[in-house]
């Protein structure tokens, strides 16, 4: 517990220092909204809301593939080596997983603020697709970090990053969107209920694959 | 030949299920009509398709376990072996969607789950040609070939049956077997599918033992 405490310290104030990804990010995000919002060339309210849903979460994607990609190769192979030692392997995924999540929330959250700002909002039920961001970020965050720790361990990153997590995230992301939607269109929560239930089990069962097959990752 | 009865059964029962599955008696079925055959290849190569993952997974949790490299290449042989299998599903599926449902991609959830679990493993395989040391190829595929096949699993045989989908068994569909199978057709598809399975595993171990053979140089 402890461990895991520090470790978040260290990715925080590692942040901190470089502000990489936080505004990096901040401003990737709000940039493609706003390229989004021009090659719809300003007629954001006839956009219908399906159309409206998916570009959203296209954005969020991307965004979370770029901010999390770097988690690993952040840092040189030096330090890397000197965590080794020090930490258990399971406290630094776990660490970084829930270190990627906060980021996450915090980027989508204000990405969701900026794009319902530029491209109208036709929400039906804001609490539950807020809902929605934030299980979406938690599952997103969990899956990449994974895959960018499989990602670094061999050349050419980028190209691979993408290859190798598209596929993986894409059963999350078919969650995701049908909950948004769900809550875009204001239906009744009962409604949600499974989706909900799914995406917290696919989420449940990617953590604890993380946990059990990072140390083997952490060897190499 | 005491150790390679099964490849004669292979045999036996391939071409056994080939024959009846072409020439035996179907029961009649709007919109199926005489393309209900296709239940014995399409359907049957998806069955060994999903084994040769499972093999290919297990492989990798014993090469994690083990560190020997022959279970590595064998959880590699499997995926491969699953992938041309999966080609063929795709492909007989394909035929199979043109006369029924009057496309030959129709957009359907399990379909798409299929394309998608396609690229995961197209990428097993990309991922593999990137790495160059033995060991540490071995080590980060075989982690990616168990957090792939848990993902495959849910893709394609608990999120299709949760939206609306063509495919029998799911979206509230009856499963194929319920109305549209009978006790003759059984008899020609169960025996084909344990012969796919065969045929499969003795390509793979083919290709295994190839490989066995340059990594012992």
């Amino acid at each position: 517990m402890q461990e895991l405490r520090t470790l978040i310290g260290k990715e925080i104030t590692l942040e901190w220092r470089q502000r990489y990804a936080l505004n990096g990010m901040l401003l990737y995000i709000v940039s493609t909204v706003f390229v989004c919002y021009l090659s719809f060339r300003l007629k954001s309210n006839q956009l219908n809301p399906l159309t409206w849903n998916t570009l959203f979460w296209i954005i969020v994607l991307f965004t979370a593939v770029s901010a999390i990609s770097k988690s690993f190769t952040q840092e040189r192979a030096g330090r890397l080596l000197y965590y080794y030692t020090l930490a258990s392997p399971r406290g630094i995924i776990l660490s970084k997983i829930l270190y990627n999540s906060g980021l996450m929330i915090v980027l989508s959250l204000a990405g969701f603020g900026f794009y319902a700002f530029v491209m109208g909002n036709p929400v039906g039920d804001i609490p539950m697709y807020l809902l929605t961001i934030v299980l979406a970020s938690i599952g997103f965050a969990s899956t990449l970090t994974m895959v960018a720790g499989i990602a670094s361990k061999a050349e050419n990153n980028a190209a691979l990053m993408s290859i190798l997590s598209f596929p993986a995230i894409i059963p999350m992301l078919l969650m995701v969107m049908k909950l948004a939607k769900n809550a875009l269109d204001g239906l009744d929560r009962s409604v949600s209920g499974e989706e909900i239930v799914v995406l917290l089990a696919l989420d449940a069962i990617v953590v604890s694959l993380s946990l059990i097959l990072f140390p083997y990752l952490w060897k190499s | 030949m005491k150790n390679n009865w099964w490849k004669v059964l292979a045999v036996v029962l391939l071409t056994y299920g080939f024959y009846f599955g072409l020439m035996g008696e179907v029961p009649r079925r709007n919109i199926l009509n005489e393309s209900i055959r296709n239940v014995y290849f399409h359907v049957s190569l998806w069955f060994a398709t999903t084994l040769f993952l499972l093999t290919s997974a297990i492989y990798s949790i014993r090469y994690l376990r083990s560190n020997n490299l022959t279970h590595d290449i064998k959880a590699v042989e499997f995926t491969n072996v699953a992938l041309l299998f999966g080609a063929l599903g795709c492909a007989t599926g394909s035929l199979w969607a043109r006369v029924t449902w009057g496309d030959w991609w129709p957009n359907d959830p399990k379909l798409n789950s299929v394309a998608i679990s396609m690229l995961m493993y197209f990428a097993y395989t990309v991922l593999r040609s990137s790495l160059e040391d033995e060991q540490k190829k071995a080590r980060i595929s075989a982690v990616y070939n168990i957090f792939a096949f848990a993902v495959f699993i849910p893709l394609i045989y608990i999120l299709p049956r949760m939206t609306d989908s063509l495919h029998p068994g799911n979206g509230g569909n009856p499963a194929f077997g319920e109305y549209d199978m009978d006790n003759q057709m059984r008899r020609v598809f169960y025996p084909i599918i344990i012969g796919w399975m065969l045929l499969g595993t003795w390509i793979a171990t083919l290709r295994i033992r190839v490989r066995a053979l340059t990594l012992n140089d």
